[in-house]
């Protein structure tokens, strides 16, 4: 069921169009993330939802009614914002509590509402503190509390980890994704880390330059991006794109014509690696082309090797296992090509052959 | 370079110029509250005299000569008004500047000041003209109008300084916990802006409060203030330095006092703003 549907949203700044008739559906107690790189609009998507900028065409529904014009105070949402933006003057517990006086609820709720949400987050011991003599985490889990003890329609959350530390970064996203879990609560979520985005989503809508590019759940978008941009924003490191100029044998390779601009785009772990004079690996992979390692980047887990190959193409390799190549090494690069994906001179992909057995594939997933 | 490992020949220094400025603004001031207390005749005698027997005498005169009481309430009473009213002007322009700006806010609040620039007496005659059609000539309405006008581009700039240093964020994160406009000033804005507000408020009074050039210029008898007080003992008959400083000192005496008082806050206001 829709809960939340955004119609046709525009955006206006000067003559700056930043976003561009955005149409969204958003169900009851979905985690939704809205993703793209810096200027494409997510965080203003975020704020119209919020009402905290007036819309400048489209509407907003909400539960059933039009809030397209409605202030941010009578929209029942919840936003934590980037800077935390607590009350400076204010203890944690009159943080926690302002939205609920604000609505005149009881004291005796206040308090139990309160002290519950403080538990969850590990704040009991701070309520009399003010903003000032806490840690940037502390904060950061204030401003969350202050959004769940109004258990408000809609979580907004606007980049709220970035920041924290590398560190705690990761544990706050796990405290974010348990929070979702126990709570329920329809949220949307912005970010530019699509690590963050593909941990914590439901669905992921990627954002550029005020549009939508794609919208699905984490693996659809990783194993079936609609174009390059997406394709290459999903995943780390990034998916190699190589034009098709620079592999010659690509058409024979997939079995499919390749327009002469069009590219190839293979995932990191779809890429392996023997050295020159051995025969390709294990699997339906096929010796392509010849290169030269240019970088090796162990990481313990897994190891990332970049190479460059003989027609001017540099592409990076994923393996779980450690790597005796070192930097200079010939290598012969072996592909799956089931897991291959084509895109035409614009970026849009080509559905290639195998394209069924994918979609089946992220649908078990 | 942390001030403890000045030499201490150095630091002496700097203690002592910081005494000698301190002396060289206070000196006027406590001269004229030291002639406030002589005799006419040892107010004028060369050398000046340090060591005297003090004397009421001056005080007494000014009581007799003029009604203090009257003017007092004048000074206060246009002061206060100017300031309150002042304020409840400023403050939601400054908000607006602060919060909502658009691209020609830095030049209406250049615009503003620029009004500061100009010499008062230019606008004296229009302005004496303004009162007088308006039949509010030695009113203290007209010398409210007046300090409010005067005083409002300095207080829109002070407190769109002070309001600028609250991260917005705060602001709309009241308004996503519902606050109407009212309960986002009331309950986020004015404590974050207390400080300034008080400073702003406290300058503005000081400045109303010494005002002489339209005290002198629109007011008289009825509605004059300390200030026209003062000059009242600049006669043709000549100064009495005694008596003149004796009516100064009743004039400033309450604004010191009182300055004195908030103190804190002024200096607080004044120089931090930040409420990060």
């Amino acid at each position: 069921m829709a809960y939340l549907k955004l119609n046709g949203v525009e955006k206006t700044f000067g003559a700056n169009r930043v976003v561009k008739g955005i149409d969204l559906t958003i169900h009851r107690g979905e985690f939704v993330v809205f993703v793209g790189p810096s200027g494409c609009g997510k965080s203003t998507l975020l704020r119209l939802i919020a009402g905290l900028e007036p819309i400048d065409g489209g509407s907003i529904e909400l539960d059933g009614c039009d809030i397209t014009h409605l202030p941010a105070s009578k929209r029942d949402l919840a936003m934590v914002f980037q800077s935390y933006a607590l009350y400076p003057h204010m203890s944690v517990f009159e943080n926690m509590s302002f939205a609920l006086k604000l609505a005149k609820t009881d004291a005796t709720v206040i308090n139990e509402k309160v002290s519950r949400a403080a538990k969850i987050l590990n704040l009991t011991d701070y309520l009399t503190r003010t903003p000032k003599e806490l840690s940037g985490g502390q904060r950061q889990r204030v401003a969350i509390g202050r959004a769940i003890v109004r258990a408000p329609k809609v979580f907004l959350f606007d980049e709220p980890l970035s920041n924290l530390d590398a560190a705690l970064r990761g544990q706050t996203r796990i405290e974010i994704a348990k929070l979702h879990r126990d709570l329920g609560a329809t949220t949307i979520y912005v970010t530019h880390d699509q690590v963050e985005a593909m941990t914590l989503a439901d669905r992921v809508v990627v954002l550029r330059d005020g549009q939508i590019e794609q919208v699905g759940t984490p693996l659809e978008l990783y194993d079936s991006p609609v174009n390059q941009f997406v394709a290459q924003f999903i995943g780390t490191p990034q998916m190699n794109v190589i034009p098709a100029a620079q592999w010659p044998t690509l058409s024979s390779v997939l079995g499919q014509a390749v327009p002469a601009l069009g590219f190839v785009g293979l995932r990191p772990e779809s890429v392996s690696l023997h050295p020159t004079g051995q025969s390709a690996g294990v699997g339906a992979g096929l010796d392509l082309m010849q290169g030269t390692v240019e970088l090796i980047e162990a990481l313990g887990a897994e190891t990332l090797i970049y190479v460059a190959t003989d027609h001017g193409a540099m592409l990076v390799a994923r393996q779980n296992t450690r790597s005796g190549l070192r930097a200079g090494d010939r290598v012969g690069l072996a592909i799956d090509t089931s897991s291959a994906h084509l895109f035409d001179a614009q970026g849009r992909v080509i559905h290639t052959a195998d394209e069924p057995a994918r979609l089946a594939r992220s649908a078990l997933q | 370079m942390n001030p403890n490992k000045l030499p201490l020949m150095l630091h002496a220094l700097r203690a002592l110029s910081a005494w000698l400025v301190t002396l060289l603004l206070f000196f006027p001031l406590g001269w004229l509250v030291l002639t406030a207390f002589k005799t006419e005749l040892q107010a004028i005698s060369v050398p000046p005299l340090l060591f005297f027997t003090p004397t009421l005498e001056n005080f007494a005169i000014v009581q007799e000569r003029s009604d203090y009481m009257l003017y007092a309430k004048n000074s206060l009473i246009t002061s206060v008004i100017s300031t309150a009213l002042g304020l409840a002007l400023a403050f939601p322009a400054a908000y607006s500047m602060a919060f909502f700006k658009s691209k020609h806010t830095k030049n209406m609040l250049m615009w503003m000041l620029s009004t500061k620039m100009m010499p008062a007496v230019g606008a004296l005659v229009p302005i004496y003209v303004l009162a007088q059609t308006a039949g509010l000539l030695d009113s203290r309405t007209a010398l409210v109008i007046v300090f409010t006008l005067s005083n409002l581009p300095i207080m829109v700039w002070m407190l769109y300084s002070y309001l600028k240093e609250i991260p917005v964020e705060i602001l709309e994160a009241s308004r996503m916990d519902g606050a109407t406009l009212w309960q986002e000033f009331r309950h986020v804005l004015l404590p974050l802006t207390m400080g300034g507000l008080a400073a702003t408020g406290l300058l503005c009074l000081v400045l109303s409060w010494n005002e002489a050039f339209w005290s002198l210029n629109l007011s008289a008898a009825k509605a004059g203030t300390l200030a026209t007080l003062i000059a009242s003992y600049s006669s043709p008959e000549g100064l009495f330095w005694a008596m003149l400083s004796a009516a100064s000192f009743m004039a400033i005496a309450p604004i010191v006092v009182f300055g004195w008082f908030c103190q804190k806050q002024l200096v607080q206001g004044l120089t931090f703003g930040a409420v990060k």
